[in-house]
């Protein structure tokens, strides 16, 4: 097992690699010289060729390519062209609040599909089937910039039930230190501070859970159908094991496989629809940081940004890859 | 167990399949029917609205009338049946020439990421070894990216426009075909009809085209049709983000963003265009499983995370 992530860590490296490249590369097939687009009309050539010369485009490219992956390595992406600040400081701000939009969002999609997911499996063709199997064709259909949007004109616009943009009030909110509101203040205890932010966050999260819980729910079902006619659910039965524990115990621990592969594919297009989706609910994220960075061609913002997302896809992968292991002792490396 | 035994009773009889395909769809179960007309008919009113949307749209989608922004859908009396957007343009002329546009860019992406990848995979399955290497290691890398995210950047640096926009869409989208066809190629290049034709001195592209290829058609089509689904959900994000087609083209997606700033005072600009979207990617999708059903019961699960 050991032996196995190692060398599945390894050839990470390579593809890594290549991603940077390839990001590079794309920036640079930019149309139009980027200190000329930053500035604006009105400087004089003197300056422009002075802001080339402070951001290294005057370089050639491989020099380029292996400055930016030296200090990359190191954690430093480089400085954003419109704030002047480091764009790791940037990202690092922004980051908790994703970071807790996206698990809130799994939490919401696992607690309401794999329930929803066995109960139709086990009862195939029954009226919960078809509910059920209705829903999860409804999230799957569903864009999810346009769910956040009929949602705030609903909860927000129409019943005043939620708050339609932001992650907490000004005032309420209690410490924002480590940028999880919601953990930071659950620890400290302070429930009105708790309360606040998961009404922010309730809209965005379900937003963005939707199609997940379309996709897990029908997942979970052909999983559970497929393993409600093995053996050895047959002699748990026989010998007197209660439905309920039936499937929790022997079906659904056993279905789980397909499950978390799915869990783990989903989480990719849960963090592209968290871009989306920050933009609706103007959620301070990495996505609503990358679509500024992106109106505003700040470059080294945009390709810091790509890396951070391809690197939490490719751990998120290992992860899950490694869990394969954990939860099904019959698998071996 | 009824439906096995159903199954197995009319694979038996030798005039089954016959029957089956006089009675049109009367072998699918009731569901499944269900599937197929509801998913058939909304594709097919899609199909039409994009073909002759200029002869029934009642405006110029472009056509301001700065005298007539927000106005609300009425139903009799006016001309707006959907409202007008705030600069006067006709909401309900807009989501129909949006129609064209989603259906051509799905369309295009759907079939250029097929010819690439059943391309790439059936020459990766069928050659293997460094071939096979390499293609596999572009489809890595192309993975590793989460979705949506690689089309954003390609837009980000490369600018807005209809070819890039394809370009985008297409990155991604063609690794789904190329891991299942390089897999169905690994198998069918063992069997005997290909081992028979090589021996009868066939090249290998003679092979791939003739016999590797046509059993791939099946499985493609699945694909593509999710393909078509996820691409118009895609395409409507990007225009969502500003990042799509020019702003002088109307697409649901751009729609969709207008929609959003007039939220609190005009919901119809918002809820429109939306419930377009889902119903054509709902339409799609139920096609979708139904075609998966019908022609390929082992693809079920891998095809619902497409």
């Amino acid at each position: 097992m050991t032996r196995y992530l190692v060398r599945r860590l390894l050839g990470t490296v390579p593809v890594f690699l290549l991603i940077t490249l390839l990001v590079f590369l794309l920036l640079h097939a930019a149309p139009g010289d980027p200190a000329a687009l930053l500035l604006s009309d009105a400087t004089s050539e003197a300056d422009v060729i002075e802001a080339r010369q402070r951001w290294g485009l005057d370089q050639p490219l491989h020099i380029q390519y292996w400055k930016f992956l030296a200090a990359a390595v190191t954690g430093d992406l480089g400085k954003s062209f419109r704030l002047a600040q480091p764009v790791s400081e940037l990202i690092a701000v922004r980051l908790p609040a994703t970071i807790e939009l996206a698990t809130f969002s799994i939490l919401i999609a696992v607690t309401l599909a794999i329930p929803l997911g066995v109960w139709a499996g086990a009862k195939p063709n029954s009226w919960v089937d078809n509910l059920g199997t209705s829903f999860g064709l409804f999230g799957i259909s569903m864009p999810n910039f346009w769910l956040g949007i009929m949602l705030i004109l609903l909860l927000a616009g129409s019943f005043h039930i939620l708050p339609s943009a932001g992650r907490s009030t000004y005032g309420i909110a209690g410490s924002q230190e480590t940028g999880f509101y919601l953990l930071e203040n659950a620890l400290q205890g302070n429930w009105p501070a708790v309360k606040d932010a998961l009404m922010y966050m309730a809209m965005p999260a379900f937003a963005l859970g939707a199609n997940m819980i379309g996709i897990l729910m029908r997942v979970t079902r052909s999983s559970v159908l497929e393993v409600m006619h093995e053996e050895y659910v047959v002699t748990a039965r026989a010998k007197g094991v209660a439905e309920q524990g039936v499937l929790w115990r022997h079906v659904l621990s056993n279905a789980l496989i397909p499950i978390i592969t799915v869990v783990g594919l989903e989480l990719g297009t849960l963090l592209s629809g968290s871009i989306i989706v920050e933009t609706v609910f103007a959620w301070p994220g990495m996505g609503s940081l990358l679509i500024t960075g992106v109106t505003s061609r700040d470059y080294p913002l945009i390709m810091g940004l790509v890396l951070m997302y391809t690197v939490a896809f490719v751990t998120i992968n290992l992860v899950i890859d490694a869990l394969y292991g954990i939860i099904d002792p019959r698998i071996r490396y | 167990m009824e439906s096995l035994t159903q199954e197995s009773a009319t694979s038996r009889s030798p005039a089954a399949p016959d029957t089956g395909r006089h009675n049109g769809l009367a072998w699918l179960r009731p569901w499944m029917r269900v599937k197929v007309y509801v998913g058939g008919f909304i594709v097919m009113i899609l199909v039409v609205v994009g073909i002759v949307g200029p002869l029934i749209a009642p405006h110029n989608p472009n056509a301001q009338q700065l005298r007539l922004t927000l106005q609300a859908p009425q139903w009799f009396g006016s001309s707006h049946f959907l409202g007008t957007d705030n600069l006067g343009r006709d909401v309900l002329s807009r989501i129909i020439y949006g129609a064209r546009v989603s259906l051509l860019v799905a369309l295009a992406v759907v079939v250029i990421s097929g010819c690439v990848g059943v391309t790439l995979g059936a020459v990766s399955g069928y050659f293997g070894g460094k071939v096979d290497f390499a293609i596999q290691k572009l489809v890595e890398v192309m993975w590793a990216f989460p979705p949506l995210l690689l089309a954003i950047a390609i837009l980000a640096f490369l600018g807005q426009g209809l070819f890039n926009l394809i370009l985008a869409l297409v990155a991604q989208r063609w690794i789904q075909y190329c891991r299942v066809v390089r897999g169905q190629a690994l198998s069918l290049r063992t069997r005997d009809f290909v081992t028979a034709t090589r021996a009868l001195g066939a090249s290998d592209s003679a092979i791939i085209w003739r016999h590797i290829l046509p059993n791939l058609i099946q499985i493609s089509m699945v694909i593509g049709t999710f393909a078509m689904a996820s691409a118009i959900i895609s395409e409507a994000s990007l225009s969502f983000l500003g990042l799509g087609v020019p702003p002088d083209i109307p697409t649901w997606g751009t729609m969709l963003a207008d929609g959003r700033i007039y939220i609190s005072t005009a919901w119809w600009l918002a809820l429109f265009p939306g419930l377009c979207i889902f119903f054509t990617v709902l339409g799609i999708n139920l096609l979708g499983d139904a075609l998966r059903d019908i022609l390929d019961p082992r693809l079920k699960r891998a095809g619902s995370s497409i």
